[in-house]
């Protein structure tokens, strides 16, 4: 909640023990992670924006576990959160990404030149590229914990930068509140309406607070460049087209965010970021890149198959449903991304997705006939 | 090193760019800083109370229709000595703009001192949800003298079930939006032990809602008493649920007939209840219960929230002053399609629900008919004017299957003018 720090110090008179959740049905990094120990420690300390301790792991308290997902358990009110409760967060940034380390520096690359092949994955096999991102605008807090006067602030400013991008990326900005039904309808059709959140993931955290006040879509004018303002985080970027040239998706999400980059620079302000942590985000999961980049694929023969999910798992990609994370794949299309989002840069991740959902067409073409998959089995990335 | 030059230069460019967004020009004063980063105190005044001002054209609920920029501007900014705010208080109203069958009240209450920090805004949102009261000039009387009730045993031809709730708060705690964890557990500790208390006819046993086994679990829904992490936005937007299901649970003497639930959307919510039509007897049981568990908190140094303008003060403006709600299971199939049987109900201060209660629509012929109103009279009065008009309905649907007519009672007075 926005500027107070909602009674901490009231909570103080209480001994820790008193105060500290009950974890016992819980499966999610926070409840592994925290101890007695760490919450008598961090719970006397706020950000100076007035983030608690309370205010941070509430999601993972009201939400013990997910079917499909282990879910991170705890959210950011702002860029100080990482820095002021870094003796939870630091752990949980370990366990969640993979080992990666306090002291450990990640590395950012937005040169789509550097991307090798990615624009002839076949598009009888794979029928959508995509692309997306988060990034927060520096001085504001993050939507759990920002008022409605830094929300619209927010929008304001977002607006204005995407309002001067110019040629395949021009666009136009529909707030949430003011969209005709008409505007409604088509991006609906679109695929492009984000809803309210209705994810108890997300509404525990504070995040659907005052909806749909301060939050909108600008896409542009050709529909393959999307971006969400004040959703889960202040900005999401997404890069989308039908077909198997995810160079071309890549391309343009680095022109993009580069492009919205340097006009936020001009205004005096700058994404979140930093050496260790690369882009902040709300939701830990999606520090560093903040990058999913992903294909809808065809793979009724291949996701049956013993090995999948082994394949997947060297490939280091994941599996969702089409409708997203909460969802279950529908005949045997599978929404395939990249797992990881720090400790590599984005062109790594995308290589990754590009190399890895090949290798999964051609292993889908040689089940089709038939064939064994035995001698393509990719090592562990 | 690079990182913090980046944050230096960048702190008095966002002075500049803040200012431009019409934040104020408070904002140069509190950014020639080293720092970028905004205190709790800094960001206040940064963003004026008009920059936060909530956006509720769209809303139809009570709290929508008394705010204005006056009252936010001169309330924002307070808080109770729990440390709630008004953004807090109106949260639930912001996010929840109108509800299909009843017309919200769109805030509630973090503690006792909310309905007087915030009076400003309570005040007016009290006034329209309950007829005219005004807390400032009113005196709400409070009776639990059951043995006044008269004609209260109705036909159980037509009445299938009656029940009778309320809701108690236990005063020095926060209420469910803003109780912490321990203040939860200190609430259900005061309240289980004064249970324990309890005897003859209301001795019983408490379930908490994480510990119950499969059995007690699966007994409780079969009596329909268990209730479940609410879902309805308008108690999740107001931070009600969080924690569950730590601190919640259900206690029920042995007869079935007196239920506690702790913790909920309030410290208590209390109800007496049983089949048949004999509601004098069990609003006896009510007021017999509630007074013994009031004797119980007191011999540990605990009182229930109440105030002479306010009555009884619970988590909800809606439900403040008696807190009660009086109704019964009825079987009116004529009434409930004759065209008047609205007005019926208004004249006589009754509403009707569907057997699932307040979110549901009605099935079939049978009704929750209850009592529209909480403050301003007392349980004893509510209860009669609920019983009053049970018999009145009752009488019409026996006319009307003789093929007799019926008439519109006279409205009963209320405090509007």
């Amino acid at each position: 909640m926005p500027f107070g720090n909602t009674h901490n110090a009231l909570k103080m008179k209480y001994a820790s023990s008193e105060e500290y959740p009950d974890l016992s049905q819980h499966n999610n990094h926070m409840a592994k992670i925290l101890t007695p120990a760490i919450y008598e420690r961090l719970r006397s300390k706020q950000t100076p924006s007035g983030f608690t301790l309370d205010d941070v792991i509430q999601t993972g308290i009201d939400n013990p576990g997910h079917p499909f997902i282990m879910t991170v358990g705890c959210v950011a009110g702002d860029e100080e959160t990482y820095e002021v409760f870094k003796e939870l967060l630091d752990p949980i940034i370990e366990d969640r990404h993979g080992g990666y380390k306090p002291t450990d520096k990640h590395k950012t690359d937005l040169n789509p030149n550097n991307l090798k092949g990615g624009d002839d994955l076949d598009p009888n096999y794979v029928l959508s590229s995509r692309v997306r991102t988060g990034r927060s605008i520096r001085g504001f807090c993050l939507p759990p914990h920002c008022s409605r006067g830094e929300r619209r602030a927010v929008e304001k400013m977002s607006v204005e930068a995407l309002d001067s991008l110019s040629g395949d990326l021009k666009g136009k900005y529909y707030a949430l509140k003011n969209m005709t039904d008409a505007e409604q309808q088509q991006l609906i059709d679109d695929h492009f309406l984000f809803d309210k959140p209705v994810s108890p993931l997300l509404l525990a955290s504070g995040m659907a607070r005052d909806w749909p006040d301060g939050r909108g879509i600008w896409h542009n004018d050709t529909k393959t460049f999307l971006v969400w303002v004040n959703e889960e985080d202040h900005l999401r970027v997404i890069s989308m087209q039908k077909g198997g040239n995810m160079k071309e998706v890549f391309n343009r999400f680095c022109t993009g965010l580069t492009k919205i980059e340097t006009l936020f620079k001009d205004k005096g302000t700058s994404f979140m970021w930093n050496g260790h942590l690369g882009y902040v985000l709300t939701c830990p999961s999606n520090l560093g890149t903040g990058l999913r980049a992903g294909v809808h694929v065809k793979i009724p023969n291949m996701s049956k198959h013993a090995k999948f999910e082994e394949v997947l798992k060297r490939l280091r990609l994941q599996k969702r449903g089409t409708g997203g994370v909460d969802t279950a794949a529908v005949g045997g299309t599978f929404d395939i991304s990249n797992a990881d989002r720090l400790g590599f840069s984005e062109v790594e991740l995308v290589q990754m997705v590009v190399d890895g959902v090949k290798l999964l067409v051609e292993m889908e073409k040689k089940l089709e006939k038939g064939q064994s998959i035995d001698g393509i089995m990719p090592t562990q990335k | 090193m690079a990182f913090s030059f980046t944050r230096m230069m960048s702190s008095r460019n966002t002075a500049t760019l803040l200012a431009s967004l019409g934040a104020g020009t408070m904002a140069t004063c509190y950014l020639m800083t080293d720092s970028n980063i905004l205190s709790a105190e800094e960001r206040r005044k940064l963003y004026p109370p008009s920059a936060d001002f909530p956006d509720l054209r769209r809303h139809n609920n009570c709290m929508a229709h008394a705010l204005t920029p006056a009252i936010y501007g001169k309330l924002r900014d307070q808080v109770t000595p729990n440390n709630w705010t008004l953004d807090q208080c109106i949260q639930t109203g912001v996010d929840n703009p109108g509800h299909p069958f009843i017309k919200t009240v769109g805030m509630v209450a973090g503690d006792e001192e909310s309905y007087k920090v915030f009076a400003d805004l309570f005040d007016p949102v009290i006034k329209d949800r309950h007829n005219g009261y005004d807390p400032k000039t009113m005196k709400h009387p409070t009776d639990l003298d059951a043995s006044k009730i008269t004609n209260g045993v109705f036909d159980e031809k037509y009445v299938l079930s009656s029940r009778v709730r309320t809701g108690r708060s236990i005063r020095g705690l926060s209420l469910p939006p803003c109780c912490s964890r321990s203040e939860r557990r200190e609430v259900e500790r005061v309240t289980v032990q004064a249970l324990a208390g309890l005897k003859g006819d209301l001795a019983g046993h408490y379930y908490s809602l994480g510990d119950m086994t499969e059995k007690e679990q699966q007994q409780l829904i079969d009596d329909h008493f268990l209730f479940d992490k609410p879902v309805s936005p308008l108690l999740t937007c107001a931070f009600m649920a969080r924690d569950w299901p730590d601190g919640r649970g259900l206690w029920h003497n042995n007869e079935k007939t007196f239920l506690i639930w702790v913790n909920e959307e309030d410290h208590t919510r209390v109800i007496s209840m049983e089949k048949g039509g004999n509601m004098k007897r069990v609003f006896e049981r009510f007021c017999r219960g509630l007074q013994q568990v009031e004797k119980l908190i007191q011999e540990r140094g605990w009182e229930f929230m109440w105030n002479e303008h306010l009555g009884y003060i619970l988590t909800c403006p809606s439900n403040l002053g008696t807190g009660l709600r009086a109704g019964v299971h009825v079987r009116l199939a004529k009434l409930s399609k004759d065209p008047r049987f609205g007005k019926i109900l208004d004249n006589m201060r009754l509403q009707k629900r569907g057997t699932g209660g307040v979110d549901t629509a009605t099935t079939g012929d049978t009704f929750d008919i209850s009592n529209n109103d909480r403050l301003g009279k007392s349980e004893v009065e509510l209860v009669q004017l609920l019983v009053d008009g049970v018999n009145y309905l009752i009488d019409c649907e026996k006319r009307l299957e003789r093929g007799q007519d019926i008439k519109i009672p006279a409205p009963i007075a209320q405090f509007r003018k």
